[in-house]
């Protein structure tokens, strides 16, 4: 490729202003055809007087808009209510276990919407385990069914709980950094100069913990405003966010004008929340110390009641559905087909089996399987495309010129668009051409590539020219350099961004459902359909589909760790 | 007058401080002096109400503090690293114990202008004036050490301690400081505990220091006393007091030594190893009547080192003596020296 010269071992003159320009132009052809063109086609749609003249359209806005603030708003609440402890919990008291429930409160964060949503179904479902407990204890002992709240919350309830458990481990990361690099000695001197426990919250932690407060609740707050497919597959289409909104109106009850003012607000919300985000992260580090203060055992009583319950909880809260999906993808719990008089409980693996069978009149016109199938493929053509228009764009920011630190921004852009937008203006530009399956990889590297960006862009800026000049001033051949010095660099760094735009295509759902063909089903396509549908065999089905798609993540994830790590020592 | 009796604190179930005893007078600046690690922090967090003794008592005025609150101690608390509020500006720093005093006393609010009246004179004390509204985070180490000072200050504390104030600060600067603080407190009158592991801070700033060591105080005195007799070689060495040089006990009142045969009785038996004190006595007394450990030694210079108004020698087995000139090295000169037994 083009930017291999740096096997002449220099930094910038090898490339001349031409050439350079040349690394711009893939990445930028690309966004500008499958991102900044769909969106010029929303904007065009929007601002258009048949959009505005029609009152329901407005109606309908405002709605879904005061919903989705709702909804935002009580998920955010609630998780705070649990991370705010969680985060003073590990930031100040070291417990058996604490490494192991940090990561666990870490995993939601990066599993695919439909896994949450099949994990919060095996439990709360109609065919969850909790759903049947419930149903069993008022058959049995004639509980009420509509007052056993904790067992069978309602689709909004439920929704809540799916955001606290997404997010959690945001408001441990940010606030509870904030809270263990508070210097000690700041409540001392309050302390001593007259302030009680009151006044020394009020008037210095609190304070003082306020912009990363602010930016973990802005955060959270984003996350659950742009949720999708959460609130679709545990509420259904009548939760109407502007995602949702938007995906009716795209599909359901075609209104693509509608659609297309629901994107645009969406956007322009979105980005105020980024910009605000991005200027309070910023003030985070200015106001702490740069060092951490050291942990230790709760010593009180009240502080071992504190770690002991919080940890029972969160282990409870984190752990529960993550095994429950399993669990339940291979317990049978209902009457076999065709035999519905009788009831079998037990241990099965059909729904596994099932999967490779092509049943007449099944959901698809192909085994359940070839949905694993297709995504493992759209994953590979995601990962290539990603890193062949990445790693030019990452190469040139790895020292840019100012032009170059200019046209960054625009490369990040795609972050702040919403999947389901990026659907819709693939229809709204490209109209019946999506029926192409190549699309739907087009859409998961726009979503990628951002990523991508990021990751190779500091391994490719830190390779310091100091080594390849050392490495050749003892003997080693150009071909020997990059071998030695650029290559194992470079290479844990790929690897990283291979595996991250592998595991985004694996489990992107939004754009998918936008653009997909039922010919073509990816594997988040296929458990929302099986879950939507009725009958055991299908939730099962669902269940053993969501069960694959978390591990693949699981591992991607573990994979992605590691080469952190390592690459984080070497550096 | 501020007392602890025979205070008694385990840190993470090892004993730190064994039996603590001592006393701070009116208007009296003591230096708690100790290597780090010995505990002298520990002693002030447990005067300010921030950590607890084992056992034994702190009393303030003969009045048990142990269910006071720190809030209600009315003690004031300078850190090394200054403890700054980095959200409050100079000003709102200094304010602060003054506006946590308005809001103890219902009733008796402190007014805005007095507050202001106050924050004023104490930025004048340390030399901060016009400072108020300018960002803490963006003042020098010296001059967030004089915020903090003022801060703690303002509210007239009963009582003023320093933790290593001037540890992250750079020498001239930190000689500035010192007798600021030391005018500070003389001016103001507020006793004051300071805790150091820098013997010339000690002496500069002490009315009295208190040397900490394994646990217990085992040395309390002026620092004129103490420079005269440290008692220990452990005090000698660590408040840099003359030589300490070893020596072997021979007849009962002679003591052997490399740099000769010193008449001592230091109350031990023959044949024990014991460490003497070498002071250089700058005014050898008349001839003929020498006192107590009084002796010449003779000494090979080995190094010569230039050191502002004088020179400092260093001779055979590692002995330092200043003189007015310079000798050459490898030159044999006599020295007059002061010995004392050490325990």
């Amino acid at each position: 490729m083009s930017f291999l010269p740096t096997l002449a071992g220099k930094t910038r003159s090898f490339l001349s202003a031409n050439s350079r320009i040349l690394l711009w132009v893939p990445t930028l052809l690309f966004l500008f055809s499958f991102f900044f063109f769909p969106l010029f086609k929303i904007l065009a749609l929007t601002f258009n007087l048949e959009t505005f003249t029609d009152l329901n359209n407005l109606r309908i806005t405002f709605h879904s808009l005061r919903f989705t603030f709702y909804q935002a708003t009580l998920s955010t609440l609630l998780t705070f209510a649990l991370g705010l402890p969680a985060a003073l919990l590990f930031s100040k008291f070291n417990f058996r276990g604490k490494t192991l429930l940090r990561a666990l409160t870490a995993v939601p964060f990066m599993l695919p919407t439909v896994v949450v949503a099949a994990a919060f179904n095996s439990l709360f479902g109609q065919r969850g385990f909790f759903f049947l407990l419930s149903s069993f204890l008022s058959t049995t002992f004639h509980f009420p069914l509509s007052t056993n709240f904790v067992l069978h919350p309602s689709p909004f309830i439920l929704i809540l709980i799916a955001h606290t458990f997404y997010n959690t481990s945001i408001v441990i990361r940010i606030v509870g950094n904030a809270i263990s690099r508070l210097d000690p000695k700041l409540e001392a001197s309050a302390r001593v100069l007259g302030a009680d426990t009151f006044h020394v919250w009020k008037d210095v932690i609190l304070p003082i913990l306020r912009p990363s407060l602010l930016a973990a609740a802005l955060l959270v707050f984003m996350f659950d405003f742009t949720s999708f497919g959460v609130i679709l597959l545990l509420g259904g289409s009548q939760f109407a966010t502007l995602e949702v909104e938007i995906y009716i109106r795209a599909l359901q009850l075609p209104n693509l004008n509608l659609a297309a003012l629901l994107s645009v607000i969406q956007l322009i919300f979105t980005l105020i929340f980024s910009i605000l985000y991005s200027r309070t992260i910023n003030q985070v580090s200015t106001q702490t110390a740069p060092r951490f203060s050291p942990t230790r055992p709760a010593k009180t009583l009240t502080e071992r009641i504190f770690v002991f319950a919080l940890s029972l909880l969160l282990v409870t809260f984190f752990f529960l559905p993550l095994i429950s999906l399993p669990i339940r993808s291979l317990t049978r719990l209902e009457a076999d087909r065709g035999q519905r008089a009788e009831v079998q409980y037990g241990f099965t693996t059909d729904y596994y089996e099932e999967l490779f069978i092509n049943r007449r009149g099944s959901l698809f016109y192909v085994p359940p399987v070839q949905a694993a199938l297709n995504s493992l493929g759209f994953a590979g053509i995601t990962v290539i495309l990603s890193l062949a228009l990445g790693y030019p764009a990452a190469y040139a920011l790895a020292k840019p010129t100012r032009l170059e630190k200019f046209l960054d921004p625009f490369l990040m852009l795609p972050l702040g668009a919403s999947a389901v937008m990026m659907g819709l203006g693939f229809i709204l530009a490209f109209g019946r051409l999506i029926a192409s399956p190549f699309f739907i990889p087009i859409a998961h590297t726009l979503i990628a590539l951002p990523f991508v960006i990021r990751t190779l862009q500091p391994a490719l800026a830190s390779i310091p020219e100091r080594l390849r000049q050392a490495a050749s001033t003892l003997g080693a051949s150009p071909l020997r350099v990059w071998q030695t010095v650029d290559f194992p660099i470079l290479s844990r760094a790929t690897l990283s961004a291979a595996t991250f735009a592998f595991t985004v295509s694996l489990g992107e759902f939004g754009a998918t459902l936008l653009i997909t063909r039922p010919e073509y089903p990816t594997i988040p396509i296929a458990i929302s359909r099986f879950l939507s549908q009725p009958g055991g065999l299908n939730y099962g089905q669902a269940m053993a589909m969501a069960t694959v798609l978390m591990l693949l993540t699981t591992l991607s994830i573990l994979l992605i760790e590691k080469l952190r790590f390592n690459n984080a020592g070497e550096l | 007058m501020l007392e602890l009796r025979n205070v008694v604190k385990s840190y993470e179930g090892k004993p730190l401080l064994t039996d603590i005893s001592f006393t701070v007078a009116e208007g009296e600046t003591i230096c708690l002096l100790g290597a780090s690690g010995s505990g002298k922090s520990t002693i002030l967090r447990m005067i300010a109400g921030l950590d607890f003794p084992d056992r034994g008592a702190i009393l303030l005025n003969n009045l048990d503090l142990a269910g006071t609150p720190p809030h209600l101690r009315d003690f004031g608390l300078v850190f090394q690293d200054y403890g700054l509020f980095p959200h409050l500006n100079v000003f709102d720093n200094i304010a602060f114990g003054l506006k946590m005093k308005g809001f103890k006393h219902e009733g008796h609010e402190v007014h805005k202008g007095e507050i202001k009246k106050r924050v004023h004179e104490m930025l004048e004390l340390v030399n901060l004036t016009g400072f108020d509204s300018r960002q803490v985070t963006d003042l020098s180490g010296g001059e967030q050490q004089r915020v903090a000072l003022a801060r703690a200050l303002a509210p007239s504390p009963r009582l003023l301690m320093f933790d290593e104030p001037l540890g992250a600060l750079d020498r001239s600067l930190k000689e500035d400081l010192l007798n600021e603080i030391r005018g500070i407190l003389h001016q103001t009158k507020i006793p004051a505990i300071y805790v150091t592991h820098d013997q010339e801070e000690a002496f500069t700033i002490a009315d009295r220091i208190l040397v900490l060591h394994e646990g217990t105080i085992i040395r309390d005195g002026t620092p004129s006393e103490i420079w005269k007799d440290p008692q220990s070689a452990f005090v000698a060495k660590l408040l840099g007091i003359g030589n300490v040089i070893e020596g072997e006990v021979v007849e009962m009142q002679n003591v052997k030594t490399e740099f000769g045969v010193f008449a001592l009785d230091c109350n031990k038996h023959v044949g024990e190893k014991i460490q003497l004190l070498v002071q250089q006595s700058s005014s050898p007394s008349r001839r003929g009547a020498r006192g107590e450990g009084e002796a010449q030694i003779q000494l090979t210079v080995e190094d010569v080192l230039f050191k502002r108004d004088q020179f400092q020698i260093k001779g055979r087995g590692g002995l330092v003596i200043h003189m007015q000139e310079a000798p050459r090295i490898g030159d044999v000169i006599t020295v007059q020296v002061q010995v004392k037994c050490l325990s």
